[in-house]
């Protein structure tokens, strides 16, 4: 495999900043948030006519950081930083980038953690339902609030697609582009059913506590920890295990018999671990839910095609082949409404054995099919200006 | 452009709706966009012909012909375009049935077989053709369904397909009086407008 022309450079150290919107906020569910808090960091710079601004929309369990680090040293870069930076396919020469941490999330946007209107102690698992659509409308509020009015370019993975999906529809005339990478127009029922498992797994730990841990000082890590294990088994492929893992022993004897561990094994629990410590227990049952709700058709008849019809965008759809999660197909299924509609569309299928993860992996072929996209985005945008 | 792409793109009419299938670099869709206001639709199954059209603002659905066309809608293009690929499909009838679902109309493009080069070839060799316009052997050719001008056209007529135009050219792609008078056995390639059953 040749390395992508786009592997280019880092943004270096990044400080997150907040937006506070003040005004009464109403949810898709019908509750009203007071206002909320969301934050965000920025790659680049605007350009005199802001033409330039691209947005990252984060998956389930993503955040604002999604580039560089936080300081000089830091063992990992932001979740995207093989994507965002000087010379990469989401240049950050040529675009203004903004991440965000979306609404419900729980690393500093207003969510489950934050302290209730009342001052009655923090949301916990009161915080409301909050869906896709929401999520969106918040995001433009940011971004009036940066002096964006049209993005160039709205770009996500997984969920975060179904949020660049969702922009195209909802603001029609503030996005150029949408970017919807390994994303499917709404869940399946197997979706469905392993996204209830491992919220199943959550709230059946004693520690949940019906999602009040946290003003008892505990933390249900036990099934925090197993959600992420079966949602990870599902972002990777059997192939790509079997590479990376096959049978390997990390530990005892498989003559013995009990005390053996595999490396897959080992390797699960780690991730269960570390995420049990990073992430808030109500916050992925929200955003869980968030995906499971998610279906824009259902306002038309269940028909996609006239969903999309408002939408002005040019779409760029990548898949990826070992993705069953949201398979190929998911995105054909994007595709072929978007075609229906008489839309701008392109779909490009990146060969890849590590599943639905691959989104967030330097493939040379997806980071060059993204790159040479953006780059003529940018173009046009630079030939507008003339 | 290259001059069989310039004679594909004088039959689209300005307002049509395009599909080119194995549209590679996607020159015939950015030709008929910046002369002509088309806005259409390629479909390629090469990673780099995919990269390629991007780069242009070409409008490209990465997708195998032999996959079918089952998800596409009945007459969602007034134009389905193939440019000598017929010959490298496993089920060309089908596909052509297919073109003629999704498009009101169709251009086909393929090398004769009939061409007299491939019939002395094979009359003096006793070996499959290897001539300047089918230049593969027969173990590596993608050329997998060759055919002769009459076979295509019978299939046509068992299908009922309208033959609106037809041009056949040298393999220069320019037109001569021979290939005009004997396009069977002088003719190397073929342009074919086809309509649905009459």
């Amino acid at each position: 495999m040749t390395e992508s022309a786009f592997a280019g450079g880092n943004v270096g150290v990044v400080t997150p900043a907040r937006f506070t919107h003040l005004e009464p906020f109403v949810l898709k569910c019908g509750a009203t948030l007071p206002g909320f808090e969301l934050i965000y960091e920025t790659y680049g710079e605007l350009n005199s006519t802001a033409t330039n601004a691209v947005l990252i929309c984060h998956a389930l369990s993503g955040h604002h950081h999604a580039a560089g680090v936080h300081q000089e040293g830091d063992e990992k870069p932001g979740w995207w930083n093989t994507c965002i930076g000087p010379g990469k396919p989401i240049d950050t020469n040529r675009f203004f980038v903004i991440a965000l941490n979306n609404i419900g999330g729980c690393h500093g946007s207003t969510g489950p953690c934050s302290p209730k209107p009342d001052d009655s102690g923090m949301y916990g698992p009161d915080f409301p339902v909050v869906s896709v659509e929401d999520w969106v409308h918040s995001q433009a509020r940011l971004a009036d609030h940066l002096g964006v009015r049209t993005f160039a370019a709205v770009i996500g993975g997984s969920l975060g697609g179904m949020q660049a999906l969702q922009w195209a529809m909802d603001y029609p005339d503030r996005v150029r582009n949408a970017i919807v990478i390994a994303a499917a127009p709404k869940l399946t029922a197997q979706n469905i059913a392993f996204n209830e498992i491992a919220r199943h797994a959550i709230t059946s730990d004693h520690q949940f506590a019906g999602g009040h841990y946290r003003e008892s000082g505990i933390n249900p890590d036990v099934g925090l920890a197993l959600a992420r294990m079966i949602g990870h088994v599902t972002y990777l492929s059997a192939s790509g295990m079997g590479k990376r893992f096959g049978r390997q022993i990390k530990s005892g004897d498989p003559r013995a018999g009990a005390d053996v561990e595999f490396q897959v094994q080992s390797y699960l629990r780690y991730q269960g671990q570390t995420f049990s410590r990073q992430f808030d227990a109500n916050t992925y049952v929200l955003m869980t839910r968030a995906l499971d709700l998610y279906d824009p058709a259902a306002d038309f008849g269940d028909d996609l095609v006239a969903a999309v019809a408002r939408a002005k965008a040019d779409f760029l759809l990548i898949s990826f082949t070992s993705d069953w999660r949201f398979p190929v197909e998911r995105s054909e299924e994007i595709v072929h409404a978007l075609l229906r509609g008489r839309k701008n569309v392109s779909h490009a299928i990146i060969d890849s054995e590590h599943g639905h993860d691959s989104f967030l992996l330097p493939l040379p072929r997806y980071l060059d099919v993204l790159g040479t996209y953006l780059r003529r985005v940018h173009a046009e945008i630079e030939a507008d200006a003339t | 452009m290259r001059p069989d792409l310039q004679i594909i793109a004088d039959l689209i009419s300005p307002s049509a709706r395009v599909l080119d299938l194995g549209c590679g670099e996607g020159d015939l869709l950015a030709w008929l966009r910046h002369d002509k206001g088309v806005n259409g639709y390629g479909m390629d199954v090469d990673p780099a012909n995919i990269t390629t059209c991007l780069d242009k603002g070409v409008n490209v659905i990465e997708h195998d012909l032999d996959d079918g066309l089952a998800d596409f809608a009945d007459d969602a293009f007034d134009m389905v375009v193939m440019t000598e690929t017929l010959q490298s499909v496993r089920f060309p009838d089908v596909l052509l049935g297919e073109m003629l679902r999704i498009g009101k109309e169709c251009i086909v493009t393929f090398p004769n077989f009939g061409h007299w080069r491939c019939r002395l070839y094979l009359g003096l060799h006793g070996r499959m053709p290897v001539v300047k316009h089918l230049p593969n052997t027969w173990f590596n050719t993608p050329n997998i369904r060759l055919c002769t001008f009459d076979d295509f056209e019978q299939l046509c007529r068992q299908q009922r397909y309208q033959i609106i135009e037809r041009f056949v050219v040298g393999s220069d792609y320019l037109s001569h009086p021979l290939a005009n008078a004997m396009p069977n056995l002088f003719g190397t390639i073929a342009f074919y407008r086809l309509g649905r059953p009459a």
